[in-house]
């Protein structure tokens, strides 16, 4: 009797976890796989009974999202906002922790917060909120510029938009990735500072030879984190989209997605590109942490 | 999308991404209420989906005079949401009785057989409406797929004071109309007649329709697909032209910035349909009682046509098993005196229904444009003179289509034939993607 127990136990542990994934993780993802080697066909006018049928397609969804030429452009485009934002956002992140730090900073648990407190705002607030900023017209910062004689630059059309885009991201990103540099700067144990305090050292080396290079993990994490993130860029150009012309429907490679199963309602090629998105996600991540792994956590992964 | 989750989730998000559209589409059905199966005894209960708003009110008109035939609103998201959905529900056999739908989505309703045949019922209906607004439910056929409810003819728009203040003429023709935005610009540089905006394609829809643009018809078993046909790209050109020389702006509708314009007078015209009225008094409240309605700018002088804007029917769906019964009720919602006066008044609507147009709640004009009191009787002229239009079974792939290539063009001030060459090449080969017959 005791050992029945003993030997069901795990199961039932586990039973959570593993109904919660089957459903809501392995189901899906293999119903998309499955929908992305189908097609629906249609024949003659369309109208009436019988005349769409859905078949079998092989990997003619899959040839034609490699084959696309917007889905290639919108990964371009997502690459320079990505170029622009990453280093910007964890520069100013790993910044701010090193303010936050010093032990001459004052005022360090509202500073803390008012830096943290952008990435609490939904990203579609966030996005209306500056595209109201964006507009020259509706633009607090436009009017002072205005009155001083001044004209802004045009963020919602050509390269500005890569700017526009970026800022939104950095603005809400910048708290979230400080808080995670922040806490690790805060484990460094107090001795390591002495002893270079005791060598000579000035603040500034300390932050440059000790503290950077002890929060190395960290930063390989937020940056796995953000270029995950990049990767899959949608809320923001999706909700600054109808306030200008600069931002097509296929912007980012996910809004293309979405525009293929909900505009063309056609869910087999958006499952296509998705699975494509995904193993890209799943590639340049994984390939980023292995490459990243060895410096950083001086791990051997052969 | 996933901008809002803690970044620490983002990668299994980035595991799931493949799933979404799976999840997305795969939740949609699940609301779906298949109808009741009418009983011998007892009321037959029919559910209806539908976006516009105080319709519980009207439907319980019905409802009280109606003991045996009960009608369930449930309230839906406008548009390609309830496109989708409803698609999806008829996939899983649960789609309601009863569904709202725009009129440019009936071809793609039908495509996907969603709706039932409803002209044994309601055949006799067609003298209630304008020629141009039945055609757009029959599908030039013998079927009859869904009942007009609501129609959005296209006006003129303008600032009678800044007009006069800058000596500009009521356009009747776009030529006046092309003269009075260069007039404009030459006197007040900081103003613009109005704007071309490339990101609602429906209202170039109904200009196109004006000019009498066909975008898809059939012949036979197959389609022909002519977005890009004469009258069309005189459309094109002249609106081309106009944004190139800079005579009116390129920044689209419905942002702060153009509410804005509206507002204080930046912009002194907007080319809308006859719900106008309501928009422009929340987009420009300080404008109330200096704005008037004119017919739309003609292409040669003393026509009379105009296109329409917007608009949507009540359809049968063909899972519904009360088929009848669902036709009845959607004849009376729509022709119904009662029920007529009653969408005029709860749900804002313009009817589409010839007799109701006047009268009524429609006897008075809309309090934003109280210094024009014969509004409506000049609409409802200028309604019965709306081109037909011609949908066809990809019309969202013509109208993300429009909005990319229109809103480059507009932006970058160039060809706008390039642009339309480019909606009608997307659109063509969509259709020949999906395997439909198409002709040229």
């Amino acid at each position: 009797m005791a050992a029945r127990r003993v030997r069901s136990a795990p199961y039932l542990f586990i039973a959570p976890a593993v109904t919660a994934f089957t459903l809501l993780l392995a189901v899906p993802i293999g119903y998309a796989l499955y929908l992305s080697l189908r097609e629906m066909r249609i024949t003659g006018l369309g109208l009436g009974p019988g005349a769409r049928a859905e078949r079998w397609a092989g990997l003619a969804n899959y040839s034609a999202a490699l084959r696309d030429h917007e889905l290639l452009a919108g990964a371009g485009r997502v690459l320079v906002y990505g170029g622009l934002l990453v280093p910007v956002m964890l520069g100013l992140a790993l910044v701010f922790g090193l303010l936050l730090d010093a032990d001459r900073t004052r005022l360090r648990a509202f500073s803390r917060i008012a830096i943290f407190l952008p990435y609490a705002v939904p990203g579609v607030v966030a996005t209306l909120l500056w595209g109201f900023l964006y507009l020259p017209t509706t633009s607090p910062g436009y009017y002072v510029l205005h009155q001083l004689g001044m004209s802004g630059p045009q963020l919602l059309q050509g390269n500005g938009m890569y700017v526009a885009l970026a800022n939104i991201a950095i603005w809400g990103g910048t708290g979230f990735n400080m808080i995670v540099i922040y806490t690790s700067l805060r484990s460094i144990p107090a001795e390591l500072y002495e002893a270079a305090r005791l060598d000579g050292a000035s603040e500034f080396q300390i932050a440059l030879r000790i503290k950077i290079p002890m929060v190395l993990p960290s930063l390989v994490l937020t940056f796995f984190f953000s270029l995950i993130a990049t990767l899959q860029v949608f809320a923001e150009p999706m909700n600054l989209k109808p306030l200008t012309n600069g931002i097509s429907s296929t912007w980012s490679p996910l809004m293309k997605v979405y525009r293929d199963a909900f505009t063309r309602g056609d869910i087999y090629s958006a499952s296509a590109t998705s699975v494509v998105i995904a193993f890209v996600t799943l590639a340049v991540s994984f390939g980023f942490l292995k490459l990243a792994g060895r410096r950083a956590y001086g791990e051997d992964n052969s | 999308m996933f901008s809002d989750a803690p970044r620490g989730l983002r990668l299994a998000l980035g595991l799931t991404s493949a799933a979404v559209a799976a999840m997305l589409v795969a939740g949609c059905g699940s609301s779906g209420s298949a109808s009741s199966a009418a009983s011998s005894s007892g009321p037959v209960h029919l559910t209806y989906w539908a976006w516009a708003p105080g319709l519980d009110q009207v439907v319980s008109l019905w409802n009280k005079s109606h003991p045996n035939i009960q009608v369930t609103v449930e309230k839906q998201a406008q548009g390609d949401d309830l496109l989708t959905k409803v698609i999806t529900a008829s996939k899983a056999g649960s789609a309601p009785d009863l569904v709202q739908a725009e009129y440019q989505a009936l071809p793609t309703l039908v495509s996907n057989n969603v709706l039932a045949d409803i002209s044994a019922q309601d055949g006799s209906a067609a003298s209630t409406f304008a020629s141009g607004i039945w055609k757009q439910v029959t599908l030039g056929t013998n079927a009859v797929y869904a009942i007009p409810q609501d129609s959005g003819p296209l006006m003129f728009y303008y600032r009678t004071d800044l007009f006069k203040k800058y000596g500009l003429t009521v356009p009747t023709t776009w030529d006046q109309f092309k003269a009075d935005a260069e007039k404009l610009r030459a006197e007040d540089s900081s103003k613009y007649l109005t704007t071309f905006s490339a990101n609602d394609a429906g209202l170039f829809a109904g200009l196109a329709q004006q000019a009498g643009a066909q975008w898809w018809t059939t012949s036979g078993s197959s389609w022909k697909v002519s977005l890009d046909d004469a009258a069309t790209q005189k459309v094109a050109s002249f609106w081309g032209g106009l944004v190139k020389e800079g005579a009116i702006d390129n920044q689209p509708m419905y942002t702060p910035a153009w509410s804005k314009a509206l507002d204080d007078g930046t912009q002194i015209a907007w080319v809308s349909a006859v719900w106008a009225p309501g928009v422009l008094s929340s987009s420009a409240p300080s404008g109330k009682g200096k704005w008037a309605m004119a017919p739309l700018p003609q292409w040669t002088a003393g026509q009379n046509v105009t296109g329409s804007w917007g608009g949507s029917s009540t359809a049968v769906s063909a899972d519904s098993k009360n088929k009848a019964a669902a036709a009845q009720f959607a004849l009376w919602l729509n022709t119904d005196p009662q029920a007529v006066a009653a969408l005029v008044k709860d749900s804002y609507v313009y009817p589409a229904a010839t007799d109701a147009q006047t009268g009524g709640a429609l006897a008075t004009a809309p309090d934003y444009l109280s210094n024009q009191p014969d509004f409506y009787t000049q609409a409802a002229k200028i309604a019965a003179t709306t081109a037909p239009a011609a949908w066809g079974p990809n019309v969202n792939t013509a109208y993300s289509a429009f909005k990319d290539a229109f809103g480059k063009a507009a932006q970058n001030r160039t060809d706008f034939l390039t642009a339309l060459n480019t909606v009608q090449q997307t659109t063509l080969a969509d259709m020949k993607t999906q395997g439909f017959t198409v002709s040229g």
